[in-house]
């Protein structure tokens, strides 16, 4: 495009300072918090001497750290699983010209304008174990003991008091996964899907050799968008359950949120936001590469 | 999509399946909300209220009045100050070829995915060397700058559909790259200013993290925050906070109700690509 070399001149001149403050509150104060780590610091005075890795030493070693770890990648992979089958399935359902399409649709997607906050409130109510779930199935006739998110079992390294926080993370976040669903689906060809009838073509073939692949791409969208959402859990899982009893619902947010700002150990803190950030940027950094690359051209 | 009778019935009943799964916490919500304390019964969290009373409503407003008012304060300046710095981002990197640009909005970009954990001990820092730390304003600056990245993206896909002609037009027309800004493209752009307006005031309103690290006094807290407090007494007042959930709930609740259509344009601009 056209432009004078003044104008350029003068986009530059109001991009620096925007762009100065930003990078200095996101580059910059991960470079502090990336040195905090390597520090001991670890009460209420700061301490900047080096350390080197001992605080990452001490965490990987610690019961907790590796429980929040666990945690992270079973919240992780269910939180997923259940978003994009379920989010795909109501797409489905709307894409299928059901009358009162948009009602369903705001329904579906509600959950998503509420904050974690208000979520966990509720859903910690809905799982007590002598108030919830269990009082419902109670009046239905069951014995029903399950101690959801206090219960201390796991399966495979699997904390089962995590389910309670799958389903209301899930709750909230499917009509997400639904809302891009959809608008995938919308832009498929009337003619094709017509074609394939006409061919005979059942649904299920439909689905399977029509649907899926053209929203492939965006169930890897979906992916990254749900699975860095889950990497940094904090809010859900503070209002709802806190760390729970011997970490079951813990999470490395929670862990830093407590030990910096509850317990004063900085350095530590530091060291487990770093280690968060690393995560995040093992998806992000991929994704916004080849998305942006793909913008360019 | 055509298809026979049964398989539309299949789909209407698990569409109604759907439907009580998303809406029973609501009902949870109303119901408990609008017991009076003499009737909060463990055991009795599913069975309709007896007697309607707005005692939990009451003293949920009573308690939480300030903090609403916080709320507010805090996400009016943010979403429009996020307007008007991202429409400016925006602009310059869909309209401005310089060096770097796509690199530099990479960086941007990568500011909204960050876990803000990672920045928080020096935020804290270095809001309390500036005489911020502990005040609404130094939320205010906080959740405007984290939200440049996202407003940004935002108007930038948005820009960058505009044709590069309608700003050559303009500059032929006389005007310079400002004033293309102020008198072409600004007033076009209402739609994104709708959208990023109300994804901010939800994101704002919604956040949590930034809320209760840097607002220590429950006189400045806004809602979340002082609806977490309310809740984390473990006393079994829940229709005081259910009330108080429903209370916090009710401005995004709104804004989603009404102007669905761009709340989730702004949900579907969070992948990046517009």
């Amino acid at each position: 495009m056209y432009c004078a070399k003044k104008d350029r001149r003068l986009a530059i001149i109001i991009l620096i300072p925007m762009l100065s403050v930003l990078f200095l509150f996101v580059y910059g104060f991960i470079a502090w918090s990336l040195r905090i780590s390597f520090t001991d610091w670890n009460s209420i005075l700061p301490d900047m001497t080096w350390v080197g890795l001992d605080n990452y030493r001490m965490l990987f070693s610690s019961q907790r750290f590796q429980t929040d770890i666990r945690n992270t990648l079973y919240f992780t992979v269910f939180f997923m699983a259940i978003c994009i089958v379920g989010g795909f399935f109501l797409s489905y359902l709307l894409y299928s010209k059901l009358k009162g399409e948009s009602l369903l649709r705001t329904i579906y997607l509600f959950p998503l304008s509420l904050s974690f906050v208000v979520t966990g409130v509720l859903w910690r109510w809905i799982f007590s174990p002598e108030v919830g779930i269990n009082a419902l199935f109670r009046m239905m006739g069951f014995k029903a003991t399950f101690g959801w998110f206090t219960s201390t079992h796991s399966v495979a390294g699997f904390n089962v008091a995590l389910i309670a926080l799958i389903i209301a993370a899930s709750w909230q976040y499917m009509g997400y996964t639904m809302a891009m669903f959809l608008a995938g689906l919308r832009g498929i060809p009337d003619q094709l899907i017509e074609s394939a009838q006409m061919d005979g073509a059942g649904e299920a073939a439909i689905i399977w050799y029509i649907i899926l692949p053209i929203i492939k791409p965006i169930t890897f969208s979906a992916m990254i968008v749900l699975g860095h959402i889950s990497l940094k859990i904090f809010d859900l899982a503070y209002a709802m359950t806190g760390k729970g009893p011997a970490f079951v619902t813990d999470f490395p947010g929670l862990f830093m949120f407590e030990t910096t700002f509850r317990g004063n150990h900085y350095a530590e803190g530091a060291a487990i936001s770093i280690i968060m950030l690393f995560l995040v940027a093992l998806v992000i950094v991929p994704y916004l590469y080849s998305t942006l690359k793909g913008d360019a051209q | 999509m055509t298809m026979n009778r049964s398989s539309k019935a299949i789909k209407y009943a698990l569409a109604i399946i759907g439907v009580l799964l998303f809406l029973f916490p609501l009902y949870i919500i109303f119901n408990n909300s609008l017991k009076p304390f003499s009737d909060v019964r463990i055991s009795e969290m599913w069975i309709p209220a007896r007697n309607v009373s707005l005692e939990g409503y009451g003293e949920a407003i009573v308690k939480l009045a300030q903090n609403i008012q916080n709320s507010f304060i805090l996400v009016i300046p943010v979403s429009l100050l996020s307007v008007l710095f991202g429409s400016v981002i925006g602009f310059i990197f869909a309209k401005v070829k310089f060096r770097f640009s796509n690199v530099l909005f990479a960086l941007v970009i990568f500011g909204m995915f960050i876990p803000y954990q990672s920045i928080l001990i020096p935020l804290v820092r270095s809001m309390n060397k500036i005489g911020l730390y502990g005040k609404l304003s130094g939320l205010i600056v906080t959740h405007i700058i984290y939200g440049l990245p996202i407003s940004s993206l935002m108007f930038r896909n948005y820009y960058a559909k505009i044709p590069d002609e309608l700003v050559e037009a303009g500059m032929i027309d006389g005007l310079r790259l400002w004033g293309v800004f102020t008198q072409v493209v600004v007033p076009i752009s209402l739609p994104t200013m709708v959208v990023v307006l109300i994804w901010q005031f939800t994101s704002v309103w919604n956040d949590f993290l930034f809320a209760v690290v840097l607002t220590q006094r429950p006189s400045i807290q806004p809602i979340t925050v002082a609806l977490q407090n309310l809740a984390g007494t473990q006393v079994i007042e829940w229709n005081v906070q259910m009330a108080g959930a429903l209370i916090a709930a009710i401005p995004t609740l709104l804004v989603y109700i009404f102007l669905g259509k761009y709340f989730i344009q702004g949900l579907l601009s969070g992948s990046v690509k517009g």
